[in-house]
């Protein structure tokens, strides 16, 4: 197939890029971390070997009765401390052996609530996207494969978007919901989808009068079958692009709403959160691990983008 | 023309509709009530007899009781004459405390989006001339790490580590000039006020210089290499006269228009900004307000807020006229 070739095509170029792999293999990286979170950082073994002779993995008991019995043998994870574990005994505290990236003001683990948060960051990244991707898809083949009224309709509701103070729009809505990552995921979702509904809207009015879809509308095929047979996968590269750079855009978004108090729910550990504290204490430890973790992140979700465009398009790799 | 400008124009008024119906919307359905939360009834109180008749007479006093299609033309009509009502929180009217605020927002954008066009041009032609050097690379770096630095988490460390008087004590970090400092001379209190301002300005212009700075680049490396350039060079112009008399000019085109979009971005980051440093502007206001469920101060700030962002478009497609003569708008 033609279509296959392509994207093998894509993906060579993509492959040669040092700096765009550099990037795709610490998101895959992060991934990894929030994917094994619970068994990189847990105040549980990874498995151990009771008095009886049974073998067994605590770290899948996440009830908070659960107590450890005599192990005869076990294996810890790298950082043994649970996200929010705390111990008021140790506030505060600079990063040692004990603790990689010290301890927040309650006395919790700040490196085991790095860990976790990865899990927060990239699923609301990620699926955040995906609704807006869905939107943008949906909005921008109708608008551009209609046109006319439609378009002007869409359109319309596209430019409203544009000039809508979003970071505001989202603050607001978040304000008033009960915070959970669900609705941060929804909310951005919804305020995001307009950079994909114009993208597909251009692409498809490009392709529109190409001769192939000329004679698929000829030969009587259905518009729907149309707009995802053949405009749609021609589309895909630059959605593409503009997805894995959205995945940053959102990760960041939902860290702002945190460090402004408005994101996820303080027990739950995210990395804004952490920096909402760093605003309070001013300990570097604080400001510096939370901060790397999102900047790292996010910037190589967007070498990853910025190689994926590089490879699609050869025009901006000047 | 001027037929553009005019339907540009027309065009304001179905988005300034949408903007302010969503929020309209958003605001009402957000469970809570500004009411009690005004008269600090919580919701275990709100069956008593006594504090639903208090709850209801507030409501009619400011026209919550009516029907939300009511309420919503009823605010348009006197939005129209930026009458945006009174504040729930402190009573004063609304577009009072914006206008007192938006100065203080606009001061510190515009000197952020001065300084952001008066670095990134430079930057831009410095990496299109010197095209794949080494300090072309080392930029490229740079712009891309700035790029991806939230500026919430920059502005943490500037003032944990310039300013928190925790590490290093250079700059002030709250606020927009020292205490006492009214009755200094005009020159004084300036030299005060940009003291104030070196670290959220810092905070607001370092993502744009990052995004300019490569669209300057590009445009100046599309530029270069056009014919009228060669010709140029040909003729035996010098290098210099060749970049900065025909090349920048054409160069710039494009990163003018970027200026609409800049403006919402940067009014987004003040929120940020402005909470951070205690910057009593538009942002801080917002955020305020979205606490306080001030409800008149909400609408009223995303409707000024729209407004400018929709101005920035405007002006943006002006100067894109003037400053490039073959655009004519039909």
């Amino acid at each position: 197939m033609r279509e296959q070739g392509y994207y093998r095509q894509v993906w060579k170029k993509f492959k040669k890029n040092r700096l765009a792999m550099t990037g795709f293999y610490t998101a895959v990286i992060m991934g990894f971390i929030a994917v094994a979170a619970p068994v990189i950082a847990n105040n549980r073994p990874i498995i151990a070997r009771t008095r009886s002779g049974e073998v067994i993995f605590p770290f899948l008991n996440t009830g908070m009765g659960y107590k450890d019995r005599d192990y005869t043998f076990e294996i810890n994870p790298l950082i043994p401390y649970s996200p929010s574990e705390y111990d008021l005994d140790s506030v505060l505290i600079a990063p040692s052996v004990k603790h990689f990236f010290g301890t927040d003001d309650r006395g919790r683990d700040v490196a085991s609530r790095l860990v976790y948060g990865a899990r927060i960051s990239l699923s609301i990244g990620f699926v955040a996207v995906s609704i807006y991707v869905f939107i943008g898809l949906v909005l921008g083949s109708v608008a551009g494969y209609f046109g006319r009224k439609v378009d002007i309709v869409i359109s319309r509701l596209i430019e409203i978007m544009i000039c809508f103070p979003t970071f505001f729009l989202i603050i607001t809505i978040i304000a008033y919901l009960p915070s959970s990552i669900y609705n941060i995921m929804i909310v951005i979702g919804i305020t995001g989808w307009t950079g994909v509904a114009r993208l597909i809207r251009g692409e498809i009015f490009k392709i529109k009068n190409i001769d192939y879809v000329y004679s698929a509308r000829a030969l009587g095929v259905s518009a729907d079958r149309i707009i995802f047979k053949h405009i749609l996968p021609n589309a895909i590269g630059p959605v593409l692009v503009s997805a894995t750079f959205g995945i940053a855009g959102a990760i960041l978004v939902e860290s702002s709403l945190s460090f402004l108090g408005f994101g996820v729910q303080p027990p739950t550990p995210s990395w804004g959160e952490i920096l909402f504290q760093a605003k309070q204490y001013l300990s570097w430890w604080l400001v510096i691990f939370p901060g790397l973790a999102i900047f790292i992140t996010i910037t190589s979700f967007n070498l990853v983008g910025e190689g994926l465009r590089d490879a699609i398009d050869p025009k901006f790799s000047k | 023309m001027k037929e553009y400008l005019l339907r540009r124009l027309l065009m304001i008024i179905p988005t300034y509709l949408g903007i302010t119906i969503v929020t309209f919307v958003i605001i009402q359905l957000a469970p809570g009530s500004p009411v009690s939360a005004k008269l600090g009834i919580g919701e275990s109180l709100k069956d008593n007899v006594l504090n639903r008749k208090i709850i209801e007479d507030t409501k009619k006093l400011y026209g919550l009781d009516r029907p939300l299609i009511a309420q919503y033309f009823d605010w348009l009509k006197r939005s129209l004459t930026f009458d945006f009502g009174d504040s729930f929180k402190d009573n004063r009217p609304v577009m009072k405390k914006i206008a007192e605020r938006v100065p203080v927002t606009l001061q510190i954008n515009i000197i952020a989006i001065l300084a952001v066009y008066l670095i990134s041009v430079p930057i831009g032609v410095f990496s299109a001339v010197k095209h794949n050097s080494l300090a072309d690379k080392a930029v490229t770096v740079i712009i891309f790490v700035l790029y991806s630095l939230p500026n919430f988490w920059v502005a943490i460390l500037l003032i944990t580590f310039l300013g928190g008087g925790e590490y290093l004590d250079i700059f002030p970090i709250y606020g927009l000039n020292s205490y006492g400092i009214e009755g200094a001379s005009f020159f004084n209190f300036l030299l005060d006020r940009l003291w104030h301002l070196v670290l959220p300005v810092t905070c607001l212009a370092y993502a744009g210089l990052a995004s300019l700075s490569r669209y300057a680049k590009v445009g100046m490396l599309d530029v270069i290499r056009q014919d009228y350039i060669l010709t140029a060079r040909a003729k035996g112009l010098s290098e210099k006269a060749v970049i900065f008399k025909h090349a920048l000019r054409n160069s710039v085109i494009p990163i003018v228009t970027l200026l609409a979009g800049l403006l919402p971005a940067m009014l987004g980051g003040s929120v940020i900004v402005e909470s951070i440093f205690s910057i009593p502007g538009m942002g801080k206001l917002g955020f305020e307000s979205i606490l306080a469920r001030d409800y008149p101060t909400i609408m009223g700030i995303v409707s000024i807020s729209a407004l400018l962002t929709l101005a920035g478009f405007l002006i943006s497609d002006i100067l894109y006229a003037v400053v490039d003569p073959r655009i004519s708008y039909e």
